[in-house]
């Protein structure tokens, strides 16, 4: 897969499955510089509820209705665990140009193609692969954008993630306004405010069914909206 | 650029706020049960927000009207943040609000920088006062509704076009009038052109504009029997806002000598202040109630609130500016 063999280049691999990200100088004053961008822009208030920032290994899954989601639930991370999170992005996206390659590195981006998916190398094969024991992730479990703010239905990914590392705490993310702030199809952002609320971690119960398990999920994220 | 009797008030004021701070702290350590703390959270909010205003003016001050004039450009560009993060606009809107909010707002506060223009082959210099008292009113209300018109969606037009047009009314062209005061070539009421600072008249401003909210909340608790505007507002009565009025004239008066206005004239001009304030207040609440909240603050957890703090700048500003152009300049 051409984004696993395009990070292998400035990801070297150290010690088995678990991939360290070396991050230059210039990529670290980037990933400052988006940090502090994404805040003006979205001048977002981070709400922890029944849950607290940990290093340990987590999935955040949240709504996605803009394309700052990303960089703005990253930049919404203490610094520390920005470091161990890796935003899962679309490569036919941002690996389109070197310019848009190097932004995504500097956020820790994790790319993956969302268009030729293969049996043998699934996004979520790739996922685990490069998080091994150290990463967490942030994922948007719709897939793409929603146009109206309306949650669309979540795709199995997130299922599988948890299926194969039950270790994982998948943690719900409900970001407020971000559609005003950049909608579909706009360029330029509009820098209102927003809210980001975090919720407790859920777990995939033994047995339970894949389209029961992504409603929960889905519900969860849900909840946050009123809280 | 502060003169001898501006040091004085703005010493006067920092002291005040010192022992304020100092009584709010005590106030938070004693038990809960011998005094609400509801109150004396909304008390010690009250003097952090002052103490932010009272850092815009020594900084600004010090650093020359062009800071104060940048600082109070960045205030207007939080509330509108504020303002239209709370009202319902639509994605037809999103071109028009980046026009709102990065274009029209930093324009407005760099025109009243500028002041003033030489232009070449012209022997008086152009007042851009000319061009900022319309450009929001006038030019920016006619540019938006036909920039959301052209974005094709023609659902609740109206009352769309009317949420951006107070918005930059109020958080914007209103409040712009305040750090403009630095910007007038002051006389007093004998046509004598007055030596002075203005300096000292914006933080006269500031602060009776602040007395002026104090006094009507304190004369609605200690008096206040009929309100208002009962669905609006549970604490604006028509006795706190009288006796506030009169309390503001009179405190107005006693500062009449950072101005250049006769005592009587100050005390006018802070009844005019007070009444303006109530205006604010009461329009700001309107708004809160009508979309359901109780303080911007809360409309996104963790924020200050901006708009709370500055309904009465707002409101009076303009109506201070104008006065004192047209008696004292």
């Amino acid at each position: 897969m051409a984004a696993v063999a395009h990070q292998s280049v400035d990801k070297p691999v150290v010690g088995g499955n678990e991939p360290r990200v070396e991050l230059t100088p210039l990529q670290r004053l980037t990933g400052q510089s988006i940090t502090l961008l994404a805040r003006f822009f979205s001048g977002f208030t981070v709400r922890w509820i029944d849950c607290q920032p940990d290093m340990c290994q987590r999935v955040y899954f949240a709504n996605h209705t803009s394309h700052l989601d990303a960089v703005v639930l990253w930049s919404a991370l203490p610094r520390e665990l920005r470091k161990l999170t890796r935003p899962v992005a679309a490569q036919d996206y941002w690996a389109k140009t070197r310019w848009r390659r190097f932004l995504a590195s500097s956020f820790n981006a994790l790319l993956i193609d969302r268009r030729e998916i293969k049996v043998h190398q699934s996004p979520v094969e790739s996922m685990l692969k490069e998080i091994g024991n150290t990463y967490s992730l942030i994922v948007f479990p719709e897939g793409s954008r929603a146009e109206d703010g309306e949650m669309g239905q979540f795709k199995s990914g997130l299922y599988y993630l948890a299926k194969k590392r039950p270790d994982l705490e998948l943690v719900p993310v409900y970001m407020d306004n971000m559609n005003r702030i950049l909608p579909r199809g706009e360029f330029l952002p509009v820098p209102l405010l927003s809210s980001i609320t975090i919720g407790a971690p859920i777990w995939l119960e033994s047995g339970e069914a894949k389209s029961d398990f992504l409603t929960r999920a889905r519900e969860s994220v849900r909840a946050l909206k009123d809280r | 650029m502060a003169d001898f009797q501006t040091n004085i008030l703005l010493g006067t004021v920092l002291v005040t706020l010192g022992i304020a701070s100092l009584i709010g702290r005590w106030l938070r350590k004693q038990p809960s049960e011998s005094i609400n703390p509801a109150l004396v959270r909304r008390f010690r909010q009250r003097l952090n927000a002052w103490w932010l205003m009272c850092a815009i003016m020594v900084f600004g001050l010090l650093l020359s009207r062009v800071g104060t004039v940048i600082l109070f450009g960045l205030v207007s560009f939080w509330a509108l943040r504020e303002f239209i993060t709370m009202t319902p606009t639509r994605r037809g809107d999103h071109r028009a609000l980046f026009w709102a909010l990065v274009f029209f707002t930093p324009l407005q506060y760099i025109l009243i920088a500028i002041g003033t223009v030489h232009i070449p082959g012209r022997a008086a210099a152009m007042d851009l006062y000319g061009l900022y008292s319309i450009m929001i009113p006038v030019y920016a209300s006619l540019f938006l509704p036909a920039r959301i018109a052209m974005a094709g969606d023609h659902k609740r037009f109206l009352e769309r076009t009317a949420q951006i047009q107070t918005g930059l009314l109020i958080c914007v062209y209103s409040l712009s009038y305040a750090p403009a005061l630095l910007y007038l070539p002051l006389k007093d009421s004998f046509g004598e052109p007055w030596q002075r600072s203005q300096a000292g008249l914006l933080i006269f401003f500031v602060l009776v504009s602040q007395l002026s909210e104090v006094f009507q909340w304190t004369w609605g608790q200690i008096a206040g029997k009929r309100l208002i505007a009962k669905d609006i507002s549970t604490s604006r009565t028509w006795e706190g806002f009288l006796g506030g009025t009169l309390s503001t004239g009179l405190v107005g008066a006693m500062l009449w000598w950072v101005t250049p206005f006769q005592v009587w004239e100050a005390a006018c001009m802070s009844m005019v202040i007070a009444v303006m304030g109530m205006f604010g207040g009461l329009t700001m609440s309107a708004i809160k109630r009508d979309r359901g909240v109780n303080d911007y603050g809360t409309l996104v957890m963790g924020h200050a609130g901006v708009l709370d703090r500055i309904d009465t700048i707002c409101f009076a500003a303009p109506v201070f500016y104008h006065l004192t152009r047209f008696f004292f300049s």
